[in-house]
């Protein structure tokens, strides 16, 4: 068996479209599930009092790259056919921020708001009225900030390569961060949890 | 299992609602989800590039030269006069309109109310929504995706960009959590 499957002809585009409901679905369901339909519950991530998104974000990040490297290394999936999106520092840099400020201010990303809309949260669904300005917002200025857009390398980089460093070494530096993350979340929660109950 | 600690859904009513699930279990369910989708397409998840198609969608049916002579929203129409809503990340984002509806509804929690801190107004939670929305999408436009297809993953892939992007997110919402205490405490 080769994967990715779609990239190794198993099925065509039109089914594609089919499997990314179904995904689409899966991911919905744990976004819920975690608490992450509410902006109230993503938000206490930075008053470090229910450190549920770092917790969920790098135990699924930690899961998927073990299983990646897993699959790599047994030769059933090849790991240069998966998308990999191009490196461009400048504008990830203010990109990112953006993000954080949207994210503290509106209270949900793109994902979490759809699941938040879908189990009735109004603020949510306003949140993506601001996302569809937003864009539109964007492309028109989309001339103007152009060249920012473009700007830094654009080339398709990972951390191993960045740093110079084996794959497995980054693999395993990586759990050991997570792990890290998870007792010091511990213990901010122990310390801030407490307090924001009232 | 009991509303009594479901993080502000209670709002001191009697709910069934259940509580939510535990987070690492919710995040090996999240990263084989993300595993799921690298075997099977060869991409993992993403959310902000939808409403970007869907954008283009909606400006074409107003004015399709404008939308065709605007850079950014042509690379989102579809090859060959294709919808298009007819992209992965589109049905994606309607899968996850229903998986979180399904998640909802058997646990107790779909509820027509603004997500909110008990000192500020409806009116101002939906102002804020608003522009937080809007600071996110510029955002996700620059650092090309956002929390899904960046954070998470990029995360996952080890893509430089990607962890660059995952850092400053969580420097710029730490960086203003202590001046927007008033809408969430």
């Amino acid at each position: 068996m080769n994967a990715p499957f779609l990239k190794f002809g198993m099925f065509g585009d039109e089914t594609s479209l089919v499997i990314a409901f179904v995904i689409g679905v899966a991911f919905g369901f744990a976004l819920e599930r975690a608490g992450f339909g509410s902006a109230k519950k993503l938000i206490s991530q930075f008053y470090l009092n229910d450190m549920a998104v770092l917790k969920v974000m790098f135990t699924a990040i930690v899961t998927a790259m073990l299983g990646l490297t897993y699959l790599g290394w047994m030769g059933v999936l090849d790991l240069s056919l998966v998308y990999l999106v191009p490196t461009h520092v400048g504008p990830q840099i203010v990109g990112g921020l953006l993000l954080g400020v949207g994210f503290i201010v509106g209270g949900y990303c793109p994902g979490t708001s759809v699941a938040a809309t879908a189990t009735g949260k109004t603020d949510a669904l306003v949140f993506l009225a601001g996302m569809f300005a937003g864009t539109w917002v964007f492309a028109e200025m989309y001339p103007a900030v152009k060249g920012f857009y473009e700007s830094g390398s654009g080339a398709q980089m990972t951390l191993p390569q960045a740093a110079g460093l084996p794959y497995g070494v980054v693999v395993f530096a990586v759990v050991l961060m997570a792990v890290g993350a998870f007792y010091g979340a511990s213990l901010l929660e122990k310390r801030f949890g407490v307090k924001a109950e009232e | 299992m009991t509303a009594v600690d479901n993080h502000g859904h209670g709002h001191g009513k009697h709910t069934v609602s259940q509580d939510y699930a535990n987070p690492y279990v919710a995040g090996i369910g999240l990263g084989l989800v993300l595993l799921a989708a690298f075997v099977f397409v060869g991409r993992g998840l993403g959310a902000s590039g939808a409403f970007a198609s869907s954008l283009a969608w909606l400006l074409s049916g107003i004015s399709p030269d404008h939308v065709r002579a605007n850079e950014y929203l042509a690379g989102y129409l579809g090859e060959d006069g294709a919808s298009p809503l007819k992209a992965w990340l589109v049905f994606e984002v309607a899968g996850v309109f229903m998986g979180a509806l399904f998640s909802g509804l058997l646990a107790g929690r779909v509820r027509f109310a603004a997500d909110k801190g008990p000192r500020v107004s409806t009116a101002v939670r939906l102002v804020t929504a608003f522009v937080g929305g809007m600071f996110i999408a510029v955002g996700a436009a620059l650092a090309r995706g956002c929390m899904s297809g960046q954070a998470l993953t990029g995360g996952a892939l080890l893509n430089a960009g990607s962890w660059l992007t995952m850092m400053m997110i969580f420097v710029g919402a730490y960086a203003l959590a202590y001046f927007l205490r008033w809408q969430w405490r």
